[in-house]
């Protein structure tokens, strides 16, 4: 049926297709793809700032690309592009439709298109970044997107944000709760959130961050650092 | 064929990347062309009548002998002037292929193929007939577009899943006329087009900010 695609040479070894005409491949397999974050959080907690400083942290040092999903499409990568943190042949925007955490758990189609596309453009990676749009506590990562998330949280949201759980900050990989800075303004004891986040993680990772003094997010760094060198 | 299969296939729940797409609606709200549910309803009407019909007919085309799929490819951009619109097809065909390979066994039909065509060898692999294609063709036509109101102008979703009732015997009539012709010449199978939405769709892709991907 599609003869221009599986010529048979005078020297072929006999052999018959079981299936002829049914592409053979599963989608997304394991192979030697980057490994895959997740960042998720609440509008304004600075998830475009957190992936801002990976760039500028770890830019250098692996082959690192982005995938955003903000809902005004391209603003969040035009603020990675007039920061200079990456070029733009490695970040791409994907649309969602109104809908941001459907586009990062029950429609992961056009993330995977562009993160497919970004490795088939750019060669092997290291790592991609998917940053989610704005959204609200419950928005979690598919695992058929992505391997590992983080949710950023910030103390100006108030307190009590750990303690309110939902699956973002129980369920994710690491919890970073950000503008740590700003904790004395906005009268948020930083304690209560490390004892809620630890109450409510148990063994899973939170760290505390503020942007606005650590330009490279230093720990959030380290903590990709360790699971890229797992990797290889 | 299986009725329990083709609401699978039909499923606005599909991750099939649907949910990114207006069907050309965002354009038209933000020209004031739809306001309401009345305007939503004019909306659809047109787009069953033109683009619907097409999809339909192609989806059914594709699934009657899905062998003719580079061929419909082919005839499918020769019917989609807009670039942007052939963009947002390739997308969604692609992204369906996705879904549909993880459910059934679909023939290589390339890596982007148009919307209607990677539908119709979807329903093929899972066993159904052209018109079952092309009623899920319909069907999305306008549940797609249906949607995005409710979201983009905060319609009441009662009010606007009554309209889609209404316009469901159009959608099976349409698909009818469309799944008759499944086995045309793909330059005599119907080429209804919206000059509206296609100009509207480039646009669209130029806007700053937009909430669509189409």
């Amino acid at each position: 049926m599609h003869p221009e695609l599986h010529e048979h040479g005078p020297d072929e070894v006999p052999h018959t297709h079981p299936d002829p005409g049914v592409d053979p491949h599963t989608p997304l397999a394991g192979g030697p793809r980057a490994l895959r974050i997740g960042i998720g959080g609440p509008v304004g907690s600075g998830k475009t700032a957190l992936v801002a400083a990976l760039c500028r942290a770890l830019g250098e040092e692996i082959r690192l690309a982005v995938v955003t999903n903000d809902i005004y499409t391209t603003e969040d990568a035009d603020f990675l592009l007039r920061n200079g943190v990456l070029p733009a042949e490695r970040i791409r925007a994907v649309e969602t439709g109104c809908c941001p955490h459907t586009a990062i758990r029950d429609d992961i189609s056009a993330n995977l298109d562009a993160v497919e596309d970004l490795e088939e453009k750019l060669g092997p990676l290291d790592l991609v970044l998917v940053e989610s749009g704005g959204d609200n506590l419950t928005a979690t990562f598919s695992k058929g997107l992505i391997d590992q998330q983080i949710f950023v949280v910030d103390v100006s949201g108030g307190d009590k944000v750990p303690r309110k759980g939902g699956p973002g900050v129980t369920t994710a990989d690491l919890l970073v709760i950000n503008k740590t800075d700003l904790a004395p303004m906005v009268g948020a004891d930083l304690s209560v959130m490390d004892r809620d986040a630890k109450a409510r993680r148990h063994e899973l990772p939170t760290v505390f961050l503020s942007l606005a003094e650590d330009k490279q997010a230093t720990p959030v760094a380290d903590w990709i650092r360790g699971l890229v060198a797992a990797r290889v | 064929m299986s009725l329990a299969t083709l609401l699978l296939l039909a499923d606005g729940r599909l991750p099939s990347g649907g949910h990114a797409h207006s069907g050309g609606l965002e354009p038209q709200i933000a020209a004031g062309r739809v306001r309401d549910v009345d305007g939503l309803d004019g909306f659809l009407r047109g787009r069953l009548a033109t683009g619907g019909l097409v999809s339909a007919a192609f989806a059914a085309a594709a699934c009657a002998d899905t062998g003719r799929a580079a061929e419909l490819d082919v005839g499918l951009d020769a019917r989609t002037p807009s670039p942007a619109l052939r963009r947002a097809s390739r997308a969604q065909g692609r992204a369906l292929l996705r879904a549909g390979r993880a459910m059934w066994p679909v023939p290589a039909i390339g890596r982007e193929p148009h919307q209607p065509v990677a539908l119709g060898a979807l329903a093929a692999a899972a066993g159904l007939t052209p018109v079952e294609a092309a009623v899920a063709a319909a069907h999305g036509t306008t549940t797609g577009s249906a949607s995005a109101a409710v979201r983009l102008l905060g319609l009441d979703p009662y009010a606007v899943h009554a309209l889609l009732a209404r316009l469901a015997p159009e959608c099976d009539r349409i698909a009818a006329v469309a799944a008759a012709r499944s086995g045309d010449p793909v330059d005599e199978l119907p080429a209804a087009g919206a000059p509206l939405l296609d100009i509207g769709a480039e646009h669209h892709a130029t806007w700053e900010v937009r909430l669509f991907a189409s």
